[in-house]
């Protein structure tokens, strides 16, 4: 079958583009509260301020003439990253693997490619000139630390760092994927650029569905190990750590990026405003359908009241999404 | 929780649908405006010649012209008269005008002429008339006339059947010697009908006698048809006073009523009166145009038809702007299809226009696809990003120039047009299709260009509807509607047409 009938959509609790916007980035996200997210330095900061653990930053260029430094701030650092503070969906971000052992000033990027440091820096300049940012404003590009996968998922990871979505509905969690990169993604983990999804229970931690590009499956595409049935390590820590976001920025609907670091454990990578929506075919779960559980709660609740409530209200969920 | 706004948008949306439908049904029923752009309008140039041998003295001409004029309505009429005054009245009769010059020697025409046009809702003076004063008759008429009044009473059920029992009677000269002596020796037919007024008046029933013209294309010399006006106690029927048959042929035109004559002459003498007919074909916008005008009505005002021509023409071309932003809000959130640019297409579809949709459609694809290949190498040169732009932008206005020499040179001269394209929104297409060609690969970028071509080839197809050109520029107001449903639109929060093919892996239990 092709198609859903949009009363199948409904009866799934399945929420769509327009609705997520009109009745849910709309109302539960203030527009004065989107530069903490959408400013990824805002969001770092804010992060270390609440003793949460972010990738650390090794420098900031804010002006062409700043990427001269690039050399200095990354000196002794073997990988990196490079990123717009003001990117959406992935775009602009160059992931540096190492430097070249043979020739100075040659570094190899996450696919096994060669760049100088002049196409790093060019590619710092369209970054800080607007490329990647959200209406072409002037933009800061940030080098970070370059996480280190914890082995989990190394077996269904096609070179890349696979990162946990969680998003959380007025600060509770309701749905949960991790984003595994593939050939095709070109190390990254966004699902519109080719990754592999696969939803997670967010009552065992388990993943459930994979889905790559909008069809179900359970293999990676590239490496063929399973996508399902893996355990995702640090779980109750991660969820907490993605409920506490909330309390953070008060946005209600909000996507929170985490990555488990081999060595230092679960890290928020960037929160999300407006988090899209295949986290639900990687779910087999429709959005609206949780949001319900949540929408009537009080606010302002403790976090570990907040998940405890979550915990109940999805134990008592009859299970919609079949397992295989 | 989220009904109330939709409420509003709803309430909103109705009200913007009234005032436009509103406006609309006014400019259509009272105005004429044509809702569709096809047909052409019939107008008729009646011209009434006067002319007379003028002088000695002053010299006063008054003539019966159209006052009420069922089923027709004047557009333009004037008078042409040199060195005479003009002035119009209104008089028992209809209106009249009145030619005076107070010397004029030798012979004088004087030139009344009116523009007509059909106008179904005008009809006939719908005041119920008071019931005629009986004529008085010496004898032996009076006699006549009550024995034709009560036979022709006894023959008849109503005012009309009573009409045209005596028209029949009337028309049968020899028959009754009564209508013989009423008649007189040899009447015509204005006799016939006068002579039934004063009988209908007898038997209290309110009649007039009507004189006109047919209205037929290329009358050197139309007569002067007398008609018969009945009143039956609630309306005014129209009866032929030859045939007796009863209704008012759609093209005769009421010129006066009463038994007065056409034209009366103080000052000079030979006075003849002929009347010409010519019909001809004007457009309907404008005949409606002036004739709003002519009503003064403040909405008459509220047109485009107003503003310079070339002004109009601008105009005529924006208007359709909106309609394609529906088109882009519906394809968008109704359907779901992935565009560079929100209204991109709309301005691609507006040069579409020029370049006719096979050749835009290819124009575009290949400046695309030339623009793209040079910009690919510009990102090898590594320029900042302002100068990178503005580099592809100038590198555009050359291949449009390129494209346009090269096919006037192979004789196609549809390639001149490629220079109507929007060439800022062309580079920063351009650009933007670069981005997501290296952040997402190509198959994302040529699948978002195509979608912006579907979206631009669906607004060109409606944007040259003749009737969508039509209906934004004739009534401006109809984009009142095309707001209320953009606004409508807004508020849906149902799935897109996209996003049923997007989660059909819902639903698919263990299939994997």
């Amino acid at each position: 079958m092709m198609l859903r009938s949009p009363r199948q959509l409904r009866e799934l609790g399945v929420l769509g583009m327009n609705e997520r916007n009109a009745n849910f980035v709309q109302r539960f996200n203030e527009r004065r509260l989107y530069p903490l997210v959408d400013d990824k330095l805002q969001t770092k900061r804010l992060a270390l301020a609440a003793g949460i653990a972010v990738p650390e930053l090794y420098g900031v260029m804010e002006t062409p003439g700043d990427t001269a430094r690039l050399a200095e701030l990354v000196a002794n650092r073997d990988e990196f990253v490079i990123k717009p503070a003001h990117g959406s969906g992935g775009d602009g971000i160059m992931v540096v693997s190492g430097q070249s052992a043979r020739r100075r000033g040659q570094y190899r990027l996450m696919d096994g490619s060669f760049i100088s440091e002049a196409g790093i820096r060019y590619h710092a300049t369209n970054i800080i000139s607007g490329r990647y940012s959200l209406g072409g404003h002037r933009d800061q590009a940030m080098i970070e630390y370059c996480v280190q996968p914890d082995p989990v998922f190394a077996e269904a990871t096609y070179r890349g760092v696979p990162d946990i979505r969680v998003l959380v509905f007025r600060g509770y969690p309701a749905m949960a994927m991790v984003r595994l990169p593939t050939r095709q993604s070109h190390g990254k983990a966004n699902l519109h650029q080719g990754a592999i999804g696969a939803g997670i229970d967010l009552l065992s931690g388990r993943t459930v569905n994979g889905v790559f590009q909008n069809q179900p499956t359970d293999e990676h595409p590239d490496t063929g190990a399973p996508v399902v049935d893996i355990q995702v390590p640090h779980w109750n820590m991660l969820l907490e750590l993605a409920a506490r976001c909330y309390d953070l920025t008060e946005l209600g609907y909000l996507g929170v990026d985490l990555v488990l670091d081999r060595d230092h454990g679960p890290l928020i990578l960037e929160l999300n405003a407006r988090p899209g929506l295949s986290i639900q075919i990687a779910n087999r779960a429709g959005l609206r359908r949780r949001f319900g559980l949540f929408v009537e709660q009080p606010d302002k609740r403790p976090v570990a009241d907040r998940l405890a409530y979550m915990r109940a209200a999805l134990h008592d969920e009859p299970s919609l999404s079949p397992v295989a | 929780m989220f009904e109330e706004r939709s409420a509003k948008v709803l309430i909103i949306a109705f009200l913007l649908i009234a005032a436009g439908g509103a406006l609309l049904t006014y400019k259509v029923r009272a105005l004429g405006f044509p809702l569709l752009p096809d047909s052409e309008a019939q107008v008729w140039t009646v011209e009434a010649a006067v002319s007379f041998e003028a002088g000695p003295a002053p010299i006063k001409v008054r003539m019966f012209i159209p006052g009420l004029t069922p089923g027709f309505a004047i557009l333009d009429e004037n008078f042409v008269s040199r060195g005479f005054g003009a002035t119009t009245r209104y008089v028992a009769g209809g209106r009249e005008v009145q030619w005076a010059r107070r010397r004029a020697r030798g012979p004088q025409t004087l030139y009344y002429r009116a523009v007509v046009y059909r106008d179904p809702t005008l009809a006939e003076d719908d005041t119920t008339p008071p019931f005629p004063p009986s004529p008085i008759f010496a004898e032996p008429f009076s006699t006549a006339a009550s024995i034709i009044v009560e036979d022709v009473g006894s023959k008849s059920a109503d005012p009309a059947s009573f009409t045209q029992e005596l028209l029949q009677q009337l028309n049968s000269p020899g028959a009754d010697q009564n209508v013989d002596l009423l008649l007189g020796l040899d009447p015509d037919i204005v006799d016939v009908a006068r002579t039934a007024t004063t009988l209908l008046a007898a038997a209290l029933i309110p009649a007039r006698l009507l004189r006109g013209i047919y209205l037929e294309d290329q009358q050197r010399y139309a007569e002067v048809i007398p008609w018969l006006m009945v009143h039956d106690g609630t309306r005014w029927l129209y009866f032929d006073p030859d045939s007796g048959q009863q209704g008012l042929p759609n093209d005769f035109l009421v010129w006066w009523n009463g038994t007065e004559s056409l034209t009366t002459l103080d000052g000079g003498r030979d006075l003849d009166v002929t009347f010409s007919v010519s019909s001809s074909l004007m457009d309907p916008v404008s005949l409606a145009q002036r004739r709003s005008e002519a009503r003064a009505g403040p909405l008459g005002q509220l047109s485009l038809f107003a503003l310079p021509i070339r002004t109009q023409a601008v105009y005529s071309v924006l208007l359709l702007v909106p309609l394609g932003a529906l088109l882009v809000v519906i394809l968008r959130n109704l359907v779901g299809v992935q565009t560079f640019g929100t209204f991109m297409p709309v301005l691609i579809a507006l040069a579409f226009r020029e370049t006719q949709l096979l050749w835009g459609i290819l124009l575009f694809s290949v400046l695309v696809a030339l623009g793209l290949g040079l910009r690919f190498y510009l990102e090898r040169l590594r320029l900042l990003a302002v100068p990178r732009v503005g580099a592809v932008l100038i590198i555009v206005v050359l291949l449009m120039l390129a494209i346009s020499v090269l096919s006037h040179r192979l004789g196609l001269d549809t390639g001149l047009s490629v220079a109507l394209f929007p060439m800022v929104i062309l580079a920063m297409t351009i650009e933007r299709m670069s981005i997501v060609w290296e952040e997402r690969g190509a198959e994302e970028a040529i699948q978002q260009g195509l979608g912006s071509l579907l979206v631009a080839a669906v607004c060109y197809a409606v944007m040259d509807l003749d009737t969508a050109r039509h209906l934004v520029f004739v009534f401006p107001e109809s984009l009142l509607i095309v707001l209320a449903f953009t606004l409508l639109v807004g508020r849906y929060t149902g799935y897109r047409l996209t996003e049923l093919r997007r989660f059909r892996a819902f639903g698919q239990r263990g299939s994997q």
